[in-house]
């Protein structure tokens, strides 16, 4: 798009996963829910957690420390499974836990390869900046269909 | 006027009606004498002319007219029936299958003039006309008088031609005043040698008798000699109609004369094709009661009925639970679940029989398709179909097609040889290719055999060697059944050569992988010299099955209730070792063990047992047991797919939800085995 002015302000959730913060893109957001049975399916890759039952619907659901290479896997009470919709895949992911929904201007984003070339940046897009803290946004399109 | 409630009406019958004219058109070329036929074909050509003019599709209109024209100079004995003369008539179909896909996808009937078809169609009809001018000539004058017939209906150009609207005004207000519009298309003769001075005393003919609107091709062109021998004038005039031909005809190198009083513009010539279209509807309806349109199922009055009885029943059940859960009657508490229990079962069969539909609506498009390819390969094929009636669920009959194509294209294409080498063998001359459906228990199984050269197994084994598909000493022991099997194997299909090997192996990967989604398999069979068969097995419905609910520690699993055989308790020493591989003797039986917490990676149980518990599981006539480690119970599963994003998994067929609303995965024991 042309009017990709720097006013222009794209809507985010904020998650957090192994402390640090995360930014998904609300158009792709389907649902929240808290984390409830997970049925474990033999040879999935491993960073699938397993399916569950979305009302009536069965979901894979992806555990987001296993993709970012986080070794352990906690889940607390404060985990949620962020369901998401990327052209016909829809597949929760699983966050240590959701903050709130922020606003970031498109031009106040860096690209993730001008900040540093030592991160795997197939799975994010770039860098935000939100009251002196910073955000990496994912990109949702390489993280599930690569 | 909306058209779009109506857009799907076409639609539907409009591939009806190609169906019947595919179909028919197929018979006529066995028996080319049928009238029978021969009328059918035009019958429902002329409906389809009409629908596609009403809906304001013209270039449909205009195919179909011209094959229209066609088909009439066959019935009127001036065309013979060739297998040439057919390639065209199929090609049209095929144009207005196109045509109708285009507007399904986009509401218009697209671009495509099919000027190539068009102008095949026109020269058939000009090679007999040229042949037959003379037997004609003497006709023509009593037929155009008697005005009622279709004969000729060719020539006549002006019928064919569109009027502009301008034009249409100007011949209203002109028969207001008592005119008459005739349409005259000119035949020259081939000896003419000065078209355009013929044409322009033609021309000043026709000025002496009314007033010129229209003239096709345009006068620049007719001027400029820019026409073959023939070209269409629109006249307004008030003289008598046999006044005019005969002015004409006695004008020297004119060949032929054609004139027609045009009542007014299209509307009405529509109307008029419509109300007879109603009329021959009455006659086709019994035909078309029994061909299904694609999308959408007629369902038969009686299952709706049943369907209807069981729901009611259903509602007057649970009225009675409601009213026994106050008191703590138990045993009528029981009682009524377990009479709701049985109803609701049946009443998935009676939703199960909706949705099935016969094989015939994917079988029904070989013949022709086997026609096409013994006329492209030279070889004489004959397509035997049995069991057309057949029933499947609608996913699986939606989705069989492609692979039974490939599997008929194989059969005709490789398997079969050409007329000469097969008499050499002492073979028929022609090749002969079975498809049969029929039920077979829980499943349905589908067989497409030929008669062809049959497979080289030897060649085969060598092939897999070479592609390293197998080790040589695996290869000495493997049995013709598992060679067999090696050419599904997906790294089979990308050699090339395997087709003048045996002529197969093309894609036979792809043929199994659907027919796998579809829950079903795919087996071979062969004699060299004699023939090959594949043998297709499918389930009968999909959407719900009996399944058997195991455990592996606490993780629970279906096994869909037609892949068991038999539940089995096996004392942990009766176990016997084959190459370390597990195996149990049952019944004279060696059957291998799978234990499945292992195959699927859960965490293994601590407690040593003496006993286990085998599931015996059959795919094709392999055996094999599952070992679980409990049995939870049979249920009616509802099958869910697992998603787009895994649905590559083996071993995993889908997900159901149990009661309480947990996840449950359905083992795949096709692949499992």
């Amino acid at each position: 798009m042309d009017n990709k002015g720097n006013d222009e302000n794209k809507q985010y959730i904020l998650v957090k996963v192994n402390e640090e913060q995360y930014g998904i893109d609300i158009q792709q957001v389907e649902n929240i829910i808290k984390i409830d049975r997970i049925t474990r399916v033999p040879k999935a890759p491993e960073f699938i957690k397993g399916v569950i039952n979305l009302r009536g619907e069965i979901i894979p659901v992806m555990n987001l420390r296993m993709k970012f290479g986080i070794e352990e896997d906690i889940t607390t009470a404060d985990s949620r499974i962020i369901i998401v919709k990327v052209e016909e895949y829809e597949i929760g992911i699983i966050v240590d836990q959701v903050k709130e929904v922020i606003q970031i201007p498109t031009g106040s984003i860096e690209d993730i390869k001008d900040v540093t070339c030592e991160i795997n940046s197939t799975y994010l897009q770039g860098v935000g900046k939100v009251n002196q803290d910073i955000v990496t946004i994912i990109n949702l399109h390489g993280l599930i269909i690569q | 006027m909306d058209m779009n409630q109506y857009m799907e009406i076409f639609i539907e019958e409009s591939k009806e009606h190609l169906q019947i004219l595919n179909e028919t058109l197929l018979e006529l070329e066995n028996s080319p004498e049928n009238m029978e036929l021969l009328n059918e074909v035009f019958r429902v050509s002329h409906t389809l002319k009409g629908m596609s003019a009403t809906m304001g599709f013209n270039k449909m209109k205009n195919l179909t007219h011209n094959m229209e024209n066609v088909l009439s100079e066959i019935r009127n004995g001036k065309i013979a029936v060739t297998s040439n003369l057919l390639d065209v008539l199929f090609k049209c179909l095929d144009a207005l299958e196109v045509y109708i896909d285009e507007i399904i996808k986009t509401n218009s009937e697209g671009e495509n003039e099919n000027e190539p078809i068009m102008k095949e169609l026109i020269s058939i009809l000009a090679d007999e006309s040229s042949s037959s001018i003379k037997a004609e000539k003497d006709s023509v004058v009593e037929q155009s008088e008697t005005n009622e017939e279709k004969l000729d209906l060719d020539k006549r150009l002006h019928l064919n031609i569109e009027l502009a609207s301008f034009e249409i005004n100007a011949i209203r207000e002109a028969k207001e005043k008592d005119y008459k519009l005739y349409g005259i298309t000119v035949v020259l003769s081939e000896k003419c040698v000065l078209k355009s001075a013929r044409s322009f005393v033609i021309f000043n003919n026709i000025e002496e008798l009314g007033e010129i609107i229209k003239t096709n091709p345009d006068v620049q062109s007719i001027e400029d000699e820019k026409f073959d021998l023939t070209f269409s004038v629109f006249l307004l005039s008030m003289v008598d109609i046999n006044k005019i031909k005969k002015s004409l005809s006695n004008i020297s190198e004119v060949d032929e004369v054609f004139v027609d009083e045009i009542l007014i513009k299209d509307q009405e010539i529509i109307q008029e094709v419509t109300n007879k279209e109603t009329n021959e509807k009455v006659k086709e309806e019994k035909e078309d009661n029994k061909k299904k349109a694609t999308k959408t199922v007629r369902v038969d009055i009686d299952r709706l009925d049943t369907l209807m009885n069981l729901v009611s029943e259903l509602i007057i059940v649970k009225n009675g639970l409601e009213s026994t859960q106050g008191n703590n009657d138990n045993g009528n508490y029981n009682e009524s679940i377990e009479y709701l229990e049985r109803i609701t079962t049946s009443l998935h069969d009676a939703v199960m029989k909706v949705r099935m539909v016969p094989v015939e609506q994917v079988f029904n498009r070989f013949p022709r398709m086997i026609r096409d390819l013994s006329r492209k390969l030279d070889k004489e094929i004959i397509l035997h179909m049995t069991g057309k009636e057949t029933e499947l669920d609608r996913t699986v009959i939606d989705e069989i097609g492609e692979p039974l194509i490939h599997l008929l294209r194989n059969a005709a294409d490789h398997a079969l040889e050409i007329p000469k080498e097969r008499a050499s063998k002492g073979k028929t001359k022609e090749g002969n290719i079975f498809l049969r459906a029929y039920q077979d228990g829980n499943s349905v199984v589908i067989e497409v055999q030929d008669d062809g050269r049959g497979i080289d197994v030897e060649k085969i084994k060598k092939k897999a060697l070479e592609k390293g598909l197998v080790t040589k000493e695996s290869a000495e022991n493997m049995s013709k059944k598992n060679i067999l099997e090696l050419l599904f194997a997906p790294s089979f299909s990308t050699a090339e050569e395997i087709t003048d090997v045996s002529g197969r192996g093309v894609g036979l990967d792809v043929v199994k992988t659907k027919i796998q989604i579809l829950g079903g398999h795919i087996e071979t069979d062969t004699e060299i010299g004699k023939g090959s068969i594949f043998t297709i097995r499918l389930p009968l419905t999909l959407a719900i099955i009996q399944a058997l609910m195991i455990n592996l520690n606490n993780e629970k699993y279906a096994i869909p209730l037609n892949t068991i055989q038999t539940i089995e308790d096996i004392e942990v020493s009766s176990i016997k070792l084959i190459q370390n591989k597990p195996m149990i003797v049952l019944r004279d039986k060696v059957i291998p063990l799978i234990k499945l917490g292992k195959v699927l990676d859960v965490e293994k149980e601590d407690k040593i047992k003496e006993h286990i518990t085998v599931v015996i599981v059959k795919k094709g006539d392999k055996l094999a047991g599952l070992v679980v480690d409990s049995l939870i119970g049979q249920q009616e599963i509802v099958i869910k797919s697992l998603g787009t994003y895994l649905r590559k998994l083996k071993m995993i067929a889908g997900a159901t939800i149990l009661g309480d609303g947990e996840v449950a995965l359905i083992l795949d024991v096709n692949s499992l085995v």
